[in-house]
Formats: structure tokens, sequence, C-alpha cells
């Protein structure tokens, strides 16, 4: 039995393409817009305190596009693709590893008031 | 693994990296739960990195495994030995790494697949991604080189700039349009991508360091829109969600930026600010500032009993924000009360001053914002400005010729006393005289603000007998 689903996933899986069609694009632009307006209300609540760690993390997140630079440096293609993907790969986890790492040790240091309690 | 089944569990793990970003972001909404919210965030991203791994079919092992150890290592070393005070540069070199991952994914994409294979929609996002990407990778360079002072920090202007700019966008989006119409026009791909680098350059070249926290907040935007095209690209919905959220943070910060200066984006970008020598600079100074000691200082300082510190770019500089902390910590023994007033553009990026103070052990419930702050300072007998000046430049207020005209200001001028810590009597970025420096209230104390400070910290420690 071959559905149409696993057809079009084999296809994908041989890093075929087919066009997009309009029906297609629209569901990835709702995606687009929709994340934007969530983004916009998660990120006015972030505390301007942590304005600095945040454009870190939100870094290392877009860094994700780590997941398209594997497929561009381990996939079947020309040996051009993969050095672009590699220096591709290079980048990204130079944001995913060190963003995400600085973040941290950023976050460790924002200390609330305590220690000086009076004797 | 079946093919259906490893679609299935890519698809989950994209979906898993989609809520799970969201909630490490809003996991920032407080100091207390944004480690937290972090760790949800990186087991995101690691979820989204084995799905596709598994999913997509790889051949070659080599190039990713070099990537991967060559990045990760150049990752940690800058993440664990970069100082806190280079925190803008890293922040810029970030924007500009992640973009060129946005530029050479969309060219791999490009070469690997026949125009007509990629349909338009997908060209035009390709197209989108590597015009955007190219823009942000020099423009990020440019002003990591100005913050790092590989090259100079001032403006850079040249006859006819913001035209020769236009013109050249203009050609950049007329050859992507073009290219949209034509996909298979290899020479109008890489020549705009072409251009997009160097649209970068120049469009940064004539920003100056007090327009940096808004040229960096607008980097990130970029970065994040290219990634977002890229997700469109490769449809990959998790890609999409992420550059989405990077996209519009870098936006909703660009806005805070610019509001807190008073300025259009179109004018920090275009506008040049500090880059002509204020009219009239050479007017002798009739009126004469009164220089004090940190003896003076000293006094004023313990006989006080509320302080607000604003802190500037100049404290970062100096590097005194450990100093600094140590003497409010002597104030605090003193039983006087200490606080710190953050301007949302003092420094070079958004909440610079934050992170310097924590890095200095400063309690984050110290600091104030401007808005939960202002009213108070007609109560507070001493304000310390440690390296700041057109943040606090009364001019904003209430002289309409100035560059600061309608910018919020920290009402420091309306406390009893005020120490400015400054190098000279020079003017702000903004090249605006503060005529608070002839204040009768004002005391300057000129010279380094760290050496001033460590000298003021010393008699304090003689004082209370503590060590911090």
């Amino acid at each position: 039995m071959t559905s149409p689903l696993i057809i079009a996933a084999a296809a994908e899986h041989a890093h075929r393409l087919v066009p997009l069609t309009s029906g297609e694009i629209f569901p990835l632009l709702f995606i687009l817009v929709l994340a934007g307006f969530l983004g916009y209300e998660v990120i006015g609540r972030v505390s301007p305190t942590l304005h600095t760690p945040l454009m870190a993390a939100t870094n290392a997140i877009s860094g994700i596009s780590l997941v398209g630079s594997l497929v561009a440096a381990g996939g079947p293609y020309s040996q051009t693709s993969h050095i672009l993907g590699m220096v591709a790969v290079t980048a990204a986890s130079i944001n995913v590893v060190g963003g995400f790492l600085i973040t941290d040790r950023m976050l460790r240091m924002f200390k609330r008031k305590d220690r000086r309690a009076k004797p | 693994m079946n093919l259906e089944l490893s679609r299935v569990f890519a698809e989950t793990s994209y979906l898993a990296a989609a809520i799970l970003f969201v909630l490490g972001l809003k996991g920032l909404s407080h100091p207390e739960s944004a480690r937290r919210g972090m760790f949800q965030a990186e087991i995101g991203m690691l979820l989204a990195v084995v799905g596709t791994l598994l999913y997509f079919e790889i051949v070659t092992w080599t190039w990713i495994l070099i990537g991967v150890g060559v990045g990760s290592t150049i990752g940690t070393l800058m993440a664990v030995f970069m100082p806190m005070t280079a925190m803008p540069q890293r922040i810029a070199l970030s924007h500009a790494f992640g973009a060129l991952a946005a530029v050479l994914v969309g060219i791999y994409k490009y070469i690997e697949y026949p125009a007509a294979d990629l349909g338009r929609l997908r060209i035009t996002a390709l197209g989108f991604e590597v015009m955007f990407g190219a823009l942000t990778v020099t423009g990020s360079l440019m002003a990591f080189g100005k913050l790092q002072e590989l090259i100079k920090g001032a403006p850079m202007t040249f006859r006819g700039q913001n035209y020769f700019n236009i013109g050249l966008f203009c050609a950049t989006i007329g050859l992507y349009l073009y290219f949209i119409y034509d996909p298979t026009a290899q020479w109008a791909f890489y020549t705009f991508m072409g251009l997009g680098f160097a649209v970068g350059v120049l469009l940064v070249m004539p920003i100056g360091g007090a327009d940096m926290p808004v040229v960096i907040s607008l980097l990130n935007s970029y970065a994040g829109l290219a990634a977002a095209a890229t997700g469109l690209a490769i449809d990959n919905k998790v890609l999409i969600i992420a550059g989405s959220l990077d996209g519009t943070s870098g936006f909703f910060l660009s806005i805070l930026m610019s509001r807190a200066m008073n300025r259009s984006f179109a004018n920090v970008l275009f506008g040049a600010v500090g880059a002509a020598p204020p009219a009239g600079a050479k007017v002798v100074e009739t009126r004469t500032a009164t220089r004090y000691t940190p003896e003076d200082m000293k006094f004023v300082l313990e006989n006080a009993q509320s302080v607000i510190i604003v802190p500037g770019y100049g404290m970062a500089v100096a590097q005194a924000q450990h100093v600094l902390h140590e003497i409010a910590n002597h104030l605090i023994d003193l039983d006087i009360k200490v606080r710190y007033a953050i301007h949302p553009v003092a420094g070079r990026m958004p909440g610079h001053m934050n992170v310097l103070l924590a890095e200095a052990n400063v309690p984050y419930d110290l600091l104030f914002e401007r808005d939960a702050i202002n009213d108070d300072f007609s109560q507070t007998d001493v304000v310390v400005v440690v390296g700041a000046n057109d943040v606090v430049n009364p001019a904003a207020r209430h002289k309409k010729s100035s560059p600061l005209y309608g910018m919020p200001i920290l009402d420091v001028d309306k406390a009893h006393t005020v120490i400015f810590l400054k190098r000279s009597m020079g003017a702000g970025f903004a090249g605006e005289e503060n005529e608070l420096f002839y204040d009768k209230k004002t005391m300057m104390v000129l010279g380094d603000a760290k050496k001033t400070l460590t000298e003021v910290a010393g008699m304090l420690k003689k004082r209370t007998g503590l060590v911090h």
C-alpha cells in the first residue's frame, strides 16, 4: 500500500523537490506570521534587565538553521554543496553551542539581594 | 528506520522544539525562571537536530562532523573566555554567523536544484534569504569592527552618501525582482548577493557608537528574518518559527531603543548623528564648572541618606562596575539607601549595563528602569553619574534645537546634588553641551572613573572597616 503521504515523504527523503503550490505556501506563511505575533507578546514580557541574554538566546535559537546546514553538508550533493554546508554548519554551531553557553553564563550572574542581612 | 516513522519522528521533534523554544523565551520574563527556560530551549534544539539527522538521507558524515566540531569548539571558547565587557561585539558577531549560515544554505539550494523544481514561491523566499542574509553578514561585521575598535567608531560619511546608498539598495531590489521573474538568471542571483554584502557595509558605516543599541537590534531582526526565509525556502517549519521569534525579538528591541532615544529608524540609519561638528562648537565657554576631589565625593556620599547611581558607557570603558559595587556596599553598611537607575540606551546594546552590573554581583532588584525611578530623583540626596552624559542632559527637555530634544532622560538634575565622574568636560556623543556641568548643585570629578572610585572606596573602607 502506498499512500500519497508515503510517496511525498519518499520524494523528500530522496531530496527531490516539487514546486510549492500556493496551497502549500500559505500554511507556511500562516506559521510565519502567527509565530511573529506570538514572539512579540512573549518578548514584550521579557524583563528589561535580561535584554542582553535575550539577544544571545534568540541568536542561539535561530541557530536552528543548523538543521538546513546539516542536510547540505551530508546529503547526496556535490562537493561544493558539502563545503558550503560545512561552513554553514560551523557558523550555526558557533551560534547554537556558544549562544546557549554564554546565555547561561550571563544568567548565572543575575542574583537577587540576599546576603546583606544586617548583623 | 521505516521512512514514514522517521518522518513522524522528525516532525514531532520539530513541533516539540517549537514549543520548547517559546517556553524558553517565556522563562526570560524573570531572572528566577530564566535558566530553566534556556534549558528547555536547549532540549528543543537537541531534539530538532536528532530528528533531522534520522529523517534525511545522510551520505557522508565527514563534513558534518568537521563543521560541528570546529563550530562547537569556537563557540565554547568564545563563551567561556570572552570578557563580559566584550558582549556587544560578541552579539554582533553572532548575527553575522547566523546570517552567513542562511546565505550558504540559500546558495546550496540554488545550485543543487533546477529553478523549475524550486518553483517561483520558493525562489522568492530563497532570494530574500540570500539578499537579507548578505546584508546582515557585512552589516554585523562592520558593527563588530566598530565595537571592537578595529575600525573607526565615529560615523563615516561622504558627500551624497544617502543618495548613493538608496541607489545601490534600489539596484539590489531590482535585481532581486528580476531574479524572481527569471530564476534561471544566475548572474542576477550572484550580483544581488554581492550588492547585498556592499549594502551591509555602507548601511552601518555612517552609524556612530551611541546608536549601536538600535543597529544591533535591527541586525538581530534581519538575521531572524533571513532564518525565517530559509525555513520557507527549505520547507522547514521549526526554522520558520525560530526565525520569526528571533526577527520579532530584534524588531521589538529596536523599537524600544529608538523610542528611548526619541528617534525613528530612518533617522538612526540615515541621520549620521555626531558626524558633523555641532554648530557653533567653538563658542568660548564663559561659565565655570567646579572641580572636586575624591575626598569631597566621599564626604558628600557618606552624609547622604539616599543615593542613586547612573551608569553609562564610560563605566564599561573604565571597567568601573566592580569598584562601584564596592562603594555601594559600603554605603549600604552606613544605612544609606542605594539604587541604580538604568537608561534603556545606556551602553552599546539593550541591557548592556544590567549585564555588567550583574557581573559585579549587583543584585538585580537594586536596578531600576527609567520609568520606575524617574520620579524619585527629586527626593534623592546624591546622584552619581558614572560615564554617562546624553541620557541625563536636561537640554533634551527644553532646548528645541538640540539633537537630543525630546529624548526621555533620567531627571538627575532634580536631585539635591549630582556628582559627575567623567574623563573630561567634553560634550556627549550627540555633541550637545551639558548645562548641568555648570550647575551649582553639580560636582565634577574629572579623571579615570575607576581610579577615582577606587580612591573613594579606599576612604570609605577606612570608615566602615568592612571588606567587600
